[in-house]
């Protein structure tokens, strides 16, 4: 069991949770990612560490309320617990000196960005970071992202806080004006991500893109985050999650996401038909599992 | 599950052993089973075990050779011999007790290891008439000492004061800490899944290994003494020199299994409905995806539709038969040799065909067909023929020209092997592999390359069955032991 030492809220749909997982915090470097389980009939799913330290032992995610499992995870609270918790996965972010880098975040991918920006920043890089919310109230880890950026740039699709736009918008300003990029980061929905990709394709600039396929062991067991890059299959848990975005077929991706999408529709709309039963089904299935085949410690 | 075992007759009890004639005149005594038609349909298990009347009169045929191949021929040794006389004799805890000392899962292996291979090939009644069925013996005596024992009455070895950890919770790596505690020594076992029991959890299903069965058998050996660990990825979570180093352990087992699956690299295998066999089965079994919407965890709906496992092997049984009781309309194996070159154990064959598998041999897809979606339609496949020998000795598939032909697929399971999971020797200096990544252990004493560090399993010898892991999970305690109590040279 992993305890929620911390959950806030940091827009409607969207919140944070600070876990206590002494090993994880002590390893993980930014890139790299967790897949928790929260009760004993629950699924396996990856999420982004934003955040870690070592001392106190805790680490940080951001979650967005989408699907039956990010729902119920979201509905817990400083307290509580999460069953399983297990990382650091993955590929760390390449963090080395590139010179002007453009760390891109579009909705909860702002926070999956926010540690790879950090530390593109504390090794000398100019940051410049541009990120993208639906509205006012979505525009997540600003204060974070001014502080290790060297230029912070905001986009609204509806115009209610900064400028009315697309992150993709903000980019072709900056190419257009002539700043030199040296590399292009960017993290959130695969639009977006495909976007920038065709984006800076033509530029010949190099992109990287953090995928988030569904996966179950992570750890290149079961094969199901399987991408397509240059044609070949790869590992999002193993060889990825970052790759370079011009070497991703998006359209697979999509689809390959697609996979259950009935099913999660019909676990969704049980969720919505009674949460606070399915919250309590969250606490039950925690309680009964530990004394049969929960960890040791 | 068992029979109501019926009270053995007191003559049956006290009566005089039976004469070595007569034994071979005894028939070997079948398990029950589930019927087909009735299994095809549910996740229970197959095998309903012996009767206590039908083991007493099964273990009565044993002739107690003079020299034991049925234990030569066991991966793990058991003492066959003499566990069955403990069955002839009524004295079944102590027939469980004498199996313990050189197998601490026999409910596992009596369930799921290839007798034929082992115990019961080396049966000198099986050159006349049938083998004893050491397997169904060793299965009954376990299940009776799940139902009779009490795990709060067992004796723990002095402590040594030495520290093992052991990396994986699969057979070599729970046989590893169950003859390590029989030592004293302190054992903590690493998963990095959720459940201990790797393999047996997430690749061998319900109606062939009930998850019950390994949570006793993890259970009991939690009563010994053995520490679990789950959702920590040896490698990446914690690394091999962190454990030999800052958290004191003198020696590490590593066996993390074969690893990743896999895939054909023909065109199509990202369309939606083509797994590998190892995600197939892990959904099914670990996270029960079968019982969706009760568990989270979904499956592509392919009831009433064609499912085809590509494979031959024992992973390919378990993955069609699992498709058949998720409700496949048309269930198929399609593998490119014939039937004679299946490494799957005959008994899963025969059980399969009973169930309705059909077995469409010397046939492979070239390419999968989409229905324009990207999800999954068909499969172009072409036939074969049996050429020469190739290296494993069996006979090689040869393609007939001009033999492609399409057939309409909603799921198909790539179930074509493994290789290894670099995770572990990529983060642990010192360690050497082979040229296809598997580690490098010796065959008797399991020691790598690198000092303190012991490795078995498929991680070492590639995918192989459950018993030869616990073989070298065994030798590799052994050694341990040696290791700990006089360490000399590496």
């Amino acid at each position: 069991m992993f305890k929620i030492l911390h959950a806030e809220f940091l827009a409607p749909g969207i919140k944070r949770f600070v876990i206590e997982a002494p090993r994880i915090a002590h390893k993980q470097k930014p890139g790299q990612f967790v897949i928790l389980r929260l009760y004993e009939q629950g699924e396996r799913i990856p999420i982004t560490i934003e955040g870690a330290d070592p001392e106190s032992g805790t680490i940080a995610i951001v979650v967005q309320s989408a699907g039956k499992t990010t729902n119920l995870l979201n509905s817990l609270n400083t307290g509580d617990s999460i069953l399983n918790v297990v990382g650091p996965l993955g590929k760390p972010s390449e963090i080395e000196k590139f010179g002007t880098v453009v760390v891109m975040g579009g909705g909860v991918g702002t926070a999956m960005a926010y540690p790879t920006a950090a530390a593109l920043k504390r090794v000398g890089n100019r940051v410049i970071t541009i990120v993208g919310a639906r509205n006012k109230e979505l525009v997540i880890l600003e204060k974070e992202l001014r502080e290790c950026s060297d230029a912070l740039m905001i986009t609204t699709d509806d115009g209610t806080y900064a400028d009315k736009g697309f992150v993709t918008d903000k980019l072709r300003q900056l190419i257009e004006n002539g700043t030199r990029i040296d590399l292009v980061l960017a993290i959130g929905p695969i639009p977006m991500m495909r976007a920038v990709a065709e984006m800076t394709r033509k530029e010949h600039i190099r992109t990287i893109v953090s995928l988030n396929p569904i996966m179950i062991d992570g750890t290149g067991m079961c094969g199901g985050c399987r991408v397509l890059v240059d044609g070949k299959s790869e590992f999002a848990c193993v060889d990825g999650p970052e790759f370079d975005a011009h070497r991703v077929d998006f359209a697979v991706l999509v689809q390959r996401n697609s996979m259950y999408r009935a099913a999660e529709q019909k676990s969704m709309e049980e969720f919505q038909h009674d949460p606070k039963s399915q919250v309590e089904a969250v606490h039950a299935g925690q309680t009964g599992v530990c004394a049969v085949e929960g960890d040791g410690r | 599950m068992t029979e109501t075992p019926k009270q053995p007759s007191l003559n049956v009890l006290h009566s005089k052993p039976v004469p070595m004639k007569e034994r071979m005149k005894i028939p070997r005594q079948h398990m029950l089973e589930q019927s087909p038609l009735e299994r095809a349909h549910n996740f229970t298990e197959v095998n309903l075990g012996y009767s206590e009347e039908l083991a007493r009169q099964e273990a009565q045929r044993c002739l107690e050779c003079p020299k034991a191949t049925c234990t030569i021929d066991c991966p793990v040794g058991v003492k066959v011999k003499e566990f069955v006389q403990l069955i002839v004799a009524g004295d079944y805890m102590a027939a469980a007790a004498k199996i313990r000392e050189d197998n601490v899962l026999p409910a596992i292996t009596g369930r799921v290891c290839p007798q034929e291979d082992h115990c019961e090939g080396g049966c000198l009644m099986g050159k006349k008439v049938q083998p004893l069925g050491i397997g169904y013996l060793e299965r009954f005596v376990a299940d009776y000492e799940q139902g009779h024992m009490d795990i709060s009455n067992i004796t723990k070895a002095p402590p040594t004061g030495k520290k093992v950890a052991i990396v994986g919770s699969g057979p070599s790596g729970l046989t590893a800490a169950g003859d390590l505690i029989q030592k004293g020594h302190q054992v903590h076992v690493f998963e990095a899944l959720h459940t201990p029991g790797g393999v047996l959890v997430y690749g061998i299903p319900e109606f062939r290994l009930p998850k019950q069965i390994i949570r006793e058998q993890i259970d009991y050996m939690r009563a010994m003494g053995v520490e679990f660990e789950t959702d920590v990825v040896v490698g990446r979570t914690v690394t091999i020199d962190e454990l030999m180093g800052e958290e004191g352990y003198d020696a590490v087992f590593i066996g993390t299994g074969a690893g990743l699956p896999q895939f054909m690299g023909i065109p199509g295998e990202h369309f939606n409905g083509v797994y590998s066999a190892n995600e197939f089965l892990t959904r099914i079994n670990l996270m029960h995806a079968y019982e969706f919407p009760k568990y989270d965890e979904p499956m592509v709906d392919f009831r009433g539709k064609n499912v085809a496992v590509i494979g031959g092997g024992n992973t390919a049984l378990d993955a069609i038969r699992s498709a058949l009781r998720l409700g496949a309309g048309k269930a198929f194996i399609l593998y490119r040799r014939s039937e004679a070159e299946m490494p799957a154990r005959k008994e899963e064959v025969e059980h399969a065909k009973q169930e309705g598998i059909e077995f469409q041999v010397l046939a492979a897809p070239l390419e999968f067909l989409d229905d324009g979606k990207g999800w999954l339609a068909g499969a172009r496949c072409q036939k074969m023929a049996l050429g020469e020998p190739d290296a494993s000795g069996r006979r090689r598939p040869v393609p007939i020209e001009g033999s492609e032909y399409e057939i309409p697929l909603a799921v198909a399971v790539i179930a074509i092997g493994t290789s290894a999971n670099p995770i572990v020797q990529s983060t642990t200096p010192g360690l050497n592999t082979n040229k296809r990544n598997y580690i490098e252990a010796n065959a008797t004493t399991q020691r790598t390359s690198k000092k303190g560090v012991f490795a078995g399993g498929d991680i070492v010898t590639g995918s192989a069955t459950v018993i030869l892991a616990m073989g070298a999970g065994r030798r590799a305690a052994k050694s341990i032991d040696e290791y700990l109590t006089t360490p000399g040279e590496w």
